[in-house]
């Protein structure tokens, strides 16, 4: 039987979308349903001196109007930071309360105050109208450069720092620093982006006063995860009363990891008014209260020798969280940021360190890469400027450092298990065609246009597991995965999986590799995930760990599923076990070749019997039915690794920068589906030219989001891209029985850095920030003229 | 209130509605048709496209009672007798979608335009999506079954 992992095989998932028949969660709808709509602070800071809602309860239609004193008179936890993160002074981070109403003080635009419930949408929206809130206003901190030298927002919370964390070695660094011909220096901004899945946020909650069940179903990319942060810290429902069910999400990006002030608060009111409650954020919503990824203000050096080799690292950044720490929040600028500020190349000192304040802006937390685009584009941008400053042609210095050797131990934290950086580059050289570069700058030149090119090698570390890594950084829980698969007795096969798709394609990827493991069509399995009730446990999706943990359990489950399947046939065909091969489905006697399928052990497993004689096909020890379980939890994060490849035109004229070529070699390890991978990579190096080109999150000074809808907020559209050029090199992760590594974030990392690279490339090396927009390009093409007309 | 009388699917539906009531909800909550999605509330981000009398226009921003009496086309309606529509199986064949969020009005889209323009370039199709935002997929593979679309339509 032909392998179905590595084919590209259509999507399972594609002929209910295609149709209109996907079932979002404002899809969804309940009898007796009441609507909701929140109250939220028009100021980014400001005490709440009193609400008052008496108007709002006699407003038509209006069942129950709710604020954040009854939600602490109910002792409802609030939102969480999910890791703990020390300061180098050894003290643990600062964070304060996030109630998920505010009761005292409000301290972004957007924050809920109140919630209304009205039988209908349009009354809802009347009563919140209603609810009068008297605020004092009052200065708010909006610029993480400055926050540490404004008043503190949080009680508690000097200087409005969460943490100053450090990773590595400053002794080690000074002394490297010591010895190099040239230090190489950038002031870089890592711009706010709002995550912006097609899909706004939403939940609908049914309370059931006879079982005293809630069931929420939310756009969340991890319900089980949801469940016991709700019911743990938030204290809504034991977690054996509460189903959390994420139907059909349309996309995540990780802005929907977080548990949100608004589940929380529908689920709790839900019990109260006994009625089912429906929310669905507007888009401005979804801009103002999601959480928003990067706002990093960073210096970094990289200290080199004339030759170009690389001696030392340092990196100190300012990273923005907003109003509250979050899920992610914390280690999003610390451990999947410092570590892969080295990028992929031996440098033998380095340090990071991160300060990360407190803003009176929408929580920032993990946002597709979450840190390691960050790095990537600190490392990167140092690196590209180290070879224009030492006139070493920009693929060659990349080359002169990389690690050859693997596994490689990386300067800060990782052991990077695989990997050819070497061969990657290579290739993308040769798919770029790279070296005739200079007569296409040269035909760009005679139609008075600037061509640039930029180069970007990146490594990251994801796969987010090993749960006893990740614990002893300071995560909240462990990161691993859980899967069953249960053979029913018919043969079908239902693989219940703790990961989530919302465009990850598992319903697909994950019946290729189960179809493998069992030999059994494809078409016999289905997978299952996205509900609470449904399998077990699970930590859901996020990090590019699906495949390299989900999968991974998975494909343990199913090898427990053969383990059971050999003893059952040896018994059935009367010989010992060793003496049958499991081959495409079918358990062979070796000797006599006979043989069982495992669809007939299936049914034997659930019909242990047989008329006119005792005798049962189930060995002693085992027991009835066909279900297996694994939770994997691997022994190292996968690192994938690739070069991406630019090429832009600027029109000096209108400053308009044309991305004319992208190129990206990506080593994903073995690859399940080559389509859907192609599809993750394109959707990454997309966001990562959103991001170098057009994506900015712009507050003003009052803290007033002014980027708050798709009128202001440049998405971008299919006629900003060309066609990317995708190619693959290959090695295999050790640290799973695949030999997968993750593919979701590769292309959101390499891209930034490349795009800015050629850009700043065609500008002759002036520095530009993110996003490299047609007015700032404009401005450095007239500074350009001046300075090449000076020269002459 | 007003009475709006529409042909969806080539069905006759007659409904009372308040006036303010945009297609999208006529459709998403008075005719259960969900794959209709709403995405941005300012007409931006195009996932509510439908066709009225065969034209392809963004339901969040149009009024019910406005194109009362017309033919509507949601994505419900598209495949016949249990066959996809040629763009349907072209955005399965080329993975033209991830979340799926964005495709009904991202078919309803591209068909429209193959309706327009018999064999357009890359260029004439990335220009004519404009109007649709995909978060997903980078857009190169929406691109790709919309050209494979146009030598089957």
């Amino acid at each position: 039987m032909a392998s179905l992992v590595g084919s590209r095989v259509e999507r399972k998932e594609d002929g209910r979308f295609l149709q209109g028949k996907g079932r979002y969660t404002a899809d969804i709808n309940i009898a007796n349903q009441t609507y909701a709509i929140f109250v939220r602070s028009p100021h980014a800071r400001a005490k709440i001196k009193s609400v008052d809602t008496s108007k709002a309860l006699k407003s038509s239609g209006v069942v129950g109007v709710l604020t954040g004193k009854e939600i602490a008179e109910d002792k409802i936890g609030g939102l969480i930071a999910g890791w703990a993160i020390r300061s180098e002074d050894g003290s643990e981070m600062k964070v304060p309360a996030n109630p998920p109403l505010a009761k005292d003080v409000a301290n972004f635009v957007g924050e809920p105050i109140a919630v209304v419930f009205a039988e209908t949408l349009d009354e809802a929206k009347e009563g919140a109208e209603k609810v009068k809130v008297d605020y004092k206003v009052l200065k708010a901190v909006v610029d993480p450069a400055d926050a540490m030298k404004s008043e503190a927002i949080h009680d508690g919370v000097d200087k409005n720092l969460c943490y100053d964390w450090l990773l590595g070695d400053r002794k080690a660094v000074d002394e490297a620093f010591a010895k190099a011909d040239k230090i190489i220096k950038v002031d870089l901004i890592n711009n706010r982006l709002v995550p912006n899945a097609m899909e706004p946020r939403a939940c609908v909650v049914d309370y059931n006063t006879a079982s005293e069940e809630i069931t929420l179903y939310t756009t969340s990319q991890n319900p089980h995860l949801s469940r016991l942060v709700m019911s743990a810290f938030g204290g809504v429902a034991p977690e054996n009363k509460l189903r959390v069910v994420a139907p059909d999400v349309g996309g995540g990006f990780g802005s929907k990891i977080n548990v949100y002030n608004e589940e929380i608060v529908c689920s709790w009111a839900s019990k109260k008014i006994e009625r089912p409650i429906k929310w669905v954020a507007e888009r401005t919503e979804s801009f103002l209260t999601d959480t928003h990824g990067r706002d990093h203000v960073t210096h970094a050096e990289l200290a080199v020798t004339k030759e170009g080799k690389f001696l030392g690292f340092k990196n100190e950044t300012i990273a923005n969280l907003g109003a509250y720490a979050r899920v992610f929040g914390t280690v999003t600028p610390t451990y999947l940021f410092g570590p892969c500020a080295t990028g992929v190349y031996v440098i033998p000192a380095a340090y990071s360190n991160v300060k990360a304040v407190y803003t009176n802006t929408a929580p920032v937390d993990a946002y597709r890469g979450a840190g390691r685009p960050e790095a990537t584009y600190t490392i990167e941008r140092l690196v590209e400027k180290a070879a224009m400053e030492l006139g070493i042609d920009k693929t060659e210095i990349r080359m002169r450092n990389f690690p050859t050797e693997f596994p490689f131990k990386q300067t800060l934290v990782h052991t990077v298990d695989s990997g050819d950086y070497v061969a990657g580059l290579e290739k993308a050289k040769q798919m770029a065609d790279y070296a005739g570069f200079e007569a296409r700058r040269k035909k760009s030149e005679a139609n008075g246009k600037l061509r640039g090119i930029g180069v970007s090698s990146y490594f990251e570390a994801c796969g987010i597991a090993p749960s006893a890594a990740v614990m002893s950084l300071g995560c909240g829980v462990g990161l691993w995965e859980s899967a069953e698969v249960r053979f029913n007795p018919t043969g079908q096969i239902s693989v219940f999986t703790g990961a989530h798709s919302h465009g990850q394609s598992h319903q697909t990827t994950f019946a290729q590799i189960a179809a493998d493991e069992l030999g059994v069509p494809m078409e016999n399995i289905d997978v299952v995930h996205g509900d609470t009730d449904k399998g077990t446990f699970g930590m859901g999706t996020y990090g590019s760990r699906s495949l390299t943990v989900g999968g991974i359990a998975i494909v343990n489950a199913c090898k427990k599923i053969v383990a059971k399947g050999k003893r059952v046939a040896a018994k059935m065909l009367e010989v010992n076990e060793d003496e049958i091969e499991f081959k495409d489905g079918e358990f062979v006697a070796l000797k006599s070749n006979k043989k069982k399928t495992i669809g007939e052990i299936a049914f034997a497993c659930y019909l242990p019997g047989q008329r006119d004689e005792m005798k049962s096909p189930i060995p002693e020890g085992d027991e009835p039915g066909l279900i297996e379980s694994s939770f994997f939890d691997p022994a190292n994060f996968s690192f994938p690794a690739g070069s991406h490849i630019c090429e832009v035109e600027i029109d000096p004229e209108t400053g308009n920068v044309k991305v004319e070529k992208y190129t990206a070699v990506d080593d994903f390890g073995r690859i399940v589906n080559p389509m859907i991978v192609e599809g993750q990579v394109h959707g990454g190096i997309a966001q990562g030219i959103g991001q170098a080109l057009h994506e900015n999150t712009q507050y003003d000074e009052t803290g007033q989001l002014m980027t708050a809808s798709y009128m202001d907020y440049t998405m971008p559209r299919a006629d900003n891209f060309p066609e990317f050029n995708l190619g693959f090199t290959c090695t295999h992760a050790t640290s799973n029985p695949l030999g997968v590594k993750g593919c979701g974030e590769a292309g959101a990392i390499a891209s930034p850095p490349t795009v800015m690279n050629a850009v700043i490339d065609a500008l002759g090396g002036q520095e530009i920030s993110m996003p490299a927009t047609a007015e700032k390009v404009w401005k450095a093409c007239k500074t350009l003229k001046k300075s090449n007309a000076k020269a002459a | 209130m007003t009475k709006v009388t529409l042909e969806v699917n080539g069905k006759k539906v007659s409904k009372d509605v308040a006036d303010h009531t945009l297609l999208s909800v006529f459709l998403r909550d008075n005719l259960n048709l969900t794959g209709t999605h709403v995405g941005c509330d300012t007409s931006q981000c195009g996932a509510c496209v439908v066709h009225v009398n065969g034209k392809s226009i963004k339901s969040c921003s149009t009024l019910a009672a406005d194109i009362d009496g017309s033919k509507v086309t949601t994505i419900e309606g598209l495949a016949k007798d249990g066959k996809l529509h040629p763009m349907q199986e072209a955005f399965k064949k080329t993975h033209g979608l991830q979340c799926g969020f964005c495709t009904p009005g991202m078919v309803m889209s591209a068909v429209d335009l193959l309706q327009t323009k018999k064999n357009p370039s890359e260029q004439e199709i990335r220009e004519w999506l404009e109007g649709n935002i995909c978060r997903c997929t980078g857009y190169q593979n929406i691109v790709a079954a919309v050209k494979d679309a146009s030598t089957k339509m």
